[in-house]
């Protein structure tokens, strides 16, 4: 048995705390609030009671009530309504970030590995530099050349949570290249390329992934900052961010509701991502144990 | 230690170089003519039109004109906002206090929160120590600009105990009144990690043998803590302290839109939607050069608070 162990998934420090949540029941439950809101982001449109941007004036800020489970905007508009849609920008958002980011932080990770020498120094010190640079003034640099809109903060989040995987990558892939059995199939004249896809990258994807459902949290919470900032997804397209920053001046006429449901559902799925990664990150150090 | 210095303030001025690189190079990613973007739907009467070349030296070929801001950067002349028809330094100078005020309030909050729970999280096990890892784990998970939502929801709309977003206090104390729910939105979170932090660094100590020792010698419990306990625990605390005061940098821009706060953070969004660009270069170079400043302070001071960091175990990894 090998004893060397697999450096552990880059947990920002915020969530590390959720740590003692992730086994037991709370990682089941957890994985049931996420499938739950996939399937409402997919069944938005059956499920909405309204369309979320239909305006409604004389019906504005309306209380709970059976006809608006969770009232009105200020505009008039089905908060329900907004919510639901809401969990699609809210999720596809993250979902582009995550899966550019952990498509181009594992070829970058495993080339770093694999060629070492000046390759792994120029990689290394690219994703320093990155690192160094906070992921939402990129952003705020982007949006202001660019424009507001969805593109821009994606492809800045996407840039910075790059190194993220690339780091976690390289080290594993590194102690991977180090085993025996890779050296077994250089022996037997396999070629680098095919090595690593067939057997590197298979060994290190439980990592990768758990390292992926963690930066999911995390990228939706920056992009949500980012639409509160009115720099993400533009009105009058319903967006969890936007929401809130929309239902602020609502607030203080005491009307919590169109402010807060969407704090609410930011707030666990930002969770609910947090032990899903927490967990998955446990089960396989407790496997390689 | 001086080679790890000059190692790590060469790692620095490359972040801060690349940085203007993006920085500079940001305007000309812009569709289209830089000056049409930078005019961002102003008249382009002939004047106008010319000033902007030559405030950017847009004439000059790109290596030029990168060199001209850069020189004028490193003099501290960031050129002048298209908004308010100001000077850049002058407009950002007038902003920090507002900005440097809360962070130093919010610095205070996270420390304060953080360090009290975590300690108290350690050392009461059971009951106590679980309701303050759910807090924790809930107040990490939260945004601050959801956490300022329900700030002003609770203390200023239902309670009344302090004002909402806006309104121009005159006086320190007044100041400190009105930044005090914008503080607690921008510190909970980092107080929340620092609170995680504390609690292991003290749980870590607590089991070792030389507090065993201490209390077996029959030293009093409180000394035992202040002594042997806590100023163990310091370093790790002090490390993660000092990065989260980059973090609160940053973070600002979002408490600050949130709380109608004048400062460097509102006056960036405000910038970018204006896109006055000259502003929000300005104000991005900084912020970087600040959380790479606080950062490298922060690991060269660690050692001297905390011993057993030295230097020497940096060049390993």
């Amino acid at each position: 048995m090998t004893t060397t162990t697999s450096p552990a998934p880059y947990r920002r420090p915020g969530l590390r705390r959720l740590r003692v949540l992730g086994q037991g029941p709370m990682f089941t439950v957890s994985v049931a609030v996420l499938v739950a809101l996939v399937l409402v982001a997919l069944l938005a449109p059956v499920l909405a009671p309204y369309d979320p941007e239909a305006l409604d004036l004389a019906s504005s800020l309306v209380g709970t009530g059976a006809d608006h489970l969770l009232g009105t905007d200020q505009s008039g508009r089905d908060v329900l309504s907004r919510l639901l849609h809401g969990a699609r920008t809210g999720l596809l958002g993250p979902l582009l970030v995550v899966t550019v980011s952990t498509l181009l932080g594992t070829l970058i990770g495993v080339v770093a590995a694999w060629r070492g020498g000046w390759a792994d120094t120029v990689l290394s010190r690219s994703m320093d530099m990155v690192f160094a640079i906070p992921g939402l003034l990129l952003a705020i640099l982007l949006v202001t050349v660019v424009g507001s809109g969805m593109t821009a903060p994606v492809i800045a989040m996407a840039v910075a949570y790059t190194p993220y995987v690339g780091r976690l990558v390289r080290g594993i892939a590194r102690q991977e290249k180090a085993r025996p059995y890779i050296e077994a199939y250089r022996v037997q004249g396999w070629s680098g390329w095919t090595v690593s896809v067939r057997h590197l990258l298979p060994n290190i994807a439980p990592t990768v992934l758990a390292q992926s459902a963690m930066n999911f949290g995390y990228a939706l919470m920056d992009l949500a900052a980012l639409s509160y900032l009115g720099f993400g997804v533009q009105p009058p397209t319903a967006d969890w961010g936007a929401m809130i920053n929309e239902g602020q001046s609502a607030v203080q006429q005491g009307a919590m509701l169109p402010a807060l449901a969407p704090s609410a559902c930011i707030v666990l799925a930002v969770v609910a991502f947090g032990i899903v990664g927490e967990g998955l990150a446990d089960r396989i150090a407790k496997r390689e144990r | 230690m001086t080679r790890y210095l000059a190692g790590r303030l060469l790692g620095l001025v490359a972040v801060l170089f690349v940085t203007s690189v993006v920085v500079f190079g940001a305007l000309h990613l812009a569709p289209g003519d830089p000056v049409t973007f930078l005019l961002h739907g102003r008249p382009a009467t002939p004047e106008a039109v010319a000033a902007l070349r030559t405030q950017h030296h847009l004439d000059d070929p790109l290596a030029v004109q990168y060199a001209k801001w850069l020189g004028g950067v490193l003099r501290g002349d960031f050129g002048s906002s298209a908004q308010f028809h100001q000077d850049v330094a002058g407009l950002i100078a007038s902003r920090l206090p507002g900005t440097a005020l809360l962070v130093a309030y919010a610095a205070l909050l996270v420390a304060l929160i953080g360090v009290g729970s975590g300690i108290l999280a350690a050392l009461r096990p059971g009951p106590v120590d679980r309701t303050v890892l759910i807090g924790t784990g809930v107040a990490t998970a939260t945004p601050s600009f959801v956490t300022a939502i329900a700030l002003v929801s609770l203390f200023s709309v239902q309670l009344g105990w302090f004002p909402g977003p806006g309104g121009t206090p005159a006086g320190l104390s007044q100041q400190l009144y009105h930044l005090t729910l914008p503080a607690f939105a921008l510190a909970l979170t980092f107080a929340g990690l620092l609170a995680r932090v504390t609690r292991s660094a003290m749980l870590d100590e607590l089991g070792r043998e030389h507090v065993e020792v201490a209390r077996a010698r029959g030293v009093a419990e409180r000394t035992v803590v202040r002594r042997h306990v806590l100023r163990n625990a310091l370093g790790p605390v002090v490390t993660v302290g000092g990065t989260m005061l980059a973090g609160l940098l940053i973070s600002t821009s979002i408490v600050e839109t949130a709380f109608d706060v004048p400062g460097l953070g509102s006056l960036l969004v405000a910038s970018v939607t204006a896109q006055d660009f000259a502003v929000v270069q300005a104000i991005t170079l900084l912020s970087v050069a600040a959380f790479v400043l606080v950062n490298l302070a922060v690991d060269l001071l660690a050692p001297l608070i905390d011993p057993r960091l030295s230097l020497h175990g940096e060049g390993s990894s």
